[in-house]
């Protein structure tokens, strides 16, 4: 057989393994509904999650598709297909395919076609380091969520508070991570425009701005429902909105 | 003995066998494609790709898995590591479903909403990407506008400013140490960027359960 990156048989293997992956994923709603009606949730308020959950992903995933693609062009559809929906990132696979072929003395933007053989290794380097979080969850993940409800039974208002806190925690990390930029002001750098750090600044400004508003409309019964859709607008608009900024800025 | 499993442990059991299957048959992709084509690895080039590759890797997932997995619950863990995306998509996700159903994450009921929520992004990101390559070649001109490139690449401040606002407003005791650490790192020190705050995510949650702990025994919170 003569191999090439967009060859049939994988795009077979990929959609078989993509198909186990999204069973995987029906297979845990279905149960957590089943246990949601058990114990008498709400289940109006569960519809909603699923309504808010599924508009919010669009953005987000369409980004990933935007990672396929440009991945796709030297990599071929089929394994960018499987990278991005199982585990990876772009800026990941774009890394472990380019360690994968410089040890085989070439770079990735320079090879018109990948053989089987770069190919197999690239996609063994992928997959034998982005492994890691998949059999770690089974092997640490009951005593760490064991742990955090022993927490819980030994003093609830702390254990609330310390959930909060690791939230908080992450969120800090990208609002400090959207200033990054900010001291091309005082400290050019070649090839950006001195305004350009504050793109991303303007850009969360915009999103943080819907969301106020967004929380004051809601307050209006008849406006109740935005709140379910308050984080998917502000992302939305802000994203529309780093168009004209970036246009002013950079 | 089986009936008596509860729900949480049925959970974990059942995750087990789904992220070790999906495992095997991950690794299962680049062999059978060595078998069928009949192409055996460059062993010493997978080699050096992998001591190029796999330590930081390795030590970065085992930071992620210890830092998200009790802010993903059991469910949302077991699925959020088999489909990725998670500081960017997964764990807003679950954020914002908790926020908006006034639940605790470690409760029964917070557990439930977060795996709903996971596995509901999980299903549509599948779905979308599907989609997406099945419309590749109608598709690749108008996602790739460059009108559009400036939108795509500011999503993560257009998520985090609209979700920032939200949790931090509510939590605004805990969160201005953190905010403001990681406003003076971020912006003084030219190391950390883009392809560092994935780092940078222990360090602050760490340093916000350190001040949490405090505020909390001295009465503020």
């Amino acid at each position: 057989m003569e191999f090439h990156v967009n060859h049939p048989i994988l795009f077979a293997m990929t959609g078989f393994l993509v198909a186990v992956v999204l069973a995987q994923s029906v297979y845990f709603l279905v149960k957590a509904l089943r246990r949601s009606k058990e114990i008498g949730m709400d289940q109006t308020k569960i519809k909603k999650t699923i309504q808010t959950a599924a508009v919010f992903t669009i953005a987000p995933a369409v980004s990933i598709v935007i990672s396929v693609i440009a991945l796709s062009k030297s990599l071929g559809l089929p394994l960018p297909w499987l990278r991005l929906s199982v585990v990876g990132s772009l800026s990941y696979e774009a890394i472990a395919a380019e360690n994968a072929v410089s040890a085989m003395g070439l770079s990735l933007g320079k090879i018109s076609s990948l053989t089987a053989q770069q190919f197999v290794n690239i996609t063994l380097v992928m997959t034998i380091s982005i492994l890691v979080g998949i059999w770690l969850v089974p092997v640490i993940g009951k005593k760490l969520l064991s742990g955090m409800s022993n927490l819980g039974a030994k003093d609830a208002k702390w254990a609330d508070i310390f959930q909060n806190a690791m939230f908080i925690g992450m969120i800090s990390a990208f609002l400090g991570y959207v200033f990054c930029d900010i001291s091309r002001l005082w400290a050019p750098v070649e090839g950006y425009s001195a305004t350009s750090g504050l793109i991303p600044v303007c850009t969360m400004a915009v999103s943080a701005l819907v969301m106020v508003v967004l929380g004051l409309l809601m307050r209006k019964p008849r406006l109740k429902w935005l709140g379910d859709y308050a984080l998917p607008i502000s992302l939305v608009l802000g994203m529309a909105a780093a168009i004209p900024i970036t246009a002013w800025l950079a | 003995m089986k009936k008596n499993l509860s729900y949480i442990d049925s959970v974990h059991r059942d995750g087990c066998i789904w992220n070790i299957s999906v495992m095997l048959l991950l690794i299962a992709f680049p062999l059978t494609v060595a078998f069928l084509f009949g192409a055996a690895p460059d062993w010493g080039a997978l080699l050096v790709g992998l001591i190029a590759t796999a330590p930081m890797y390795w030590a970065v997932g085992v930071i992620e898995t210890i830092t998200f997995v009790p802010m993903l619950g059991a469910g949302g863990s077991y699925l959020s590591f088999v489909t990725g995306n998670i500081s960017n998509l997964k764990l807003p996700c679950a954020i914002n479903a908790l926020e908006q159903n006034g639940v605790s994450a470690s409760s029964e009921e917070g557990e439930i909403i977060s795996t709903i929520a996971i596995a509901t992004s999980s299903i549509v990101t599948t779905i979308i990407i599907i989609i997406g390559v099945v419309c590749i070649v109608p598709l690749t001109p108008i996602l790739e506008a460059p009108v559009l490139e400036p939108a795509f690449a500011q999503m993560l401040p257009a998520l985090f400013g609209g979700l920032g606002v939200a949790f931090v407003s509510k939590n605004w005791k805990i969160a201005v140490a953190p905010v403001v650490l990681m406003l003076v790192l971020f912006i003084f020190v030219p190391a950390l960027n883009s392809s560092t705050v994935g780092i940078m995510v222990p360090v602050s949650v760490l340093f916000t359960i350190g001040v949490s702990r405090i505020l909390y025994k001295r009465g503020v919170l």
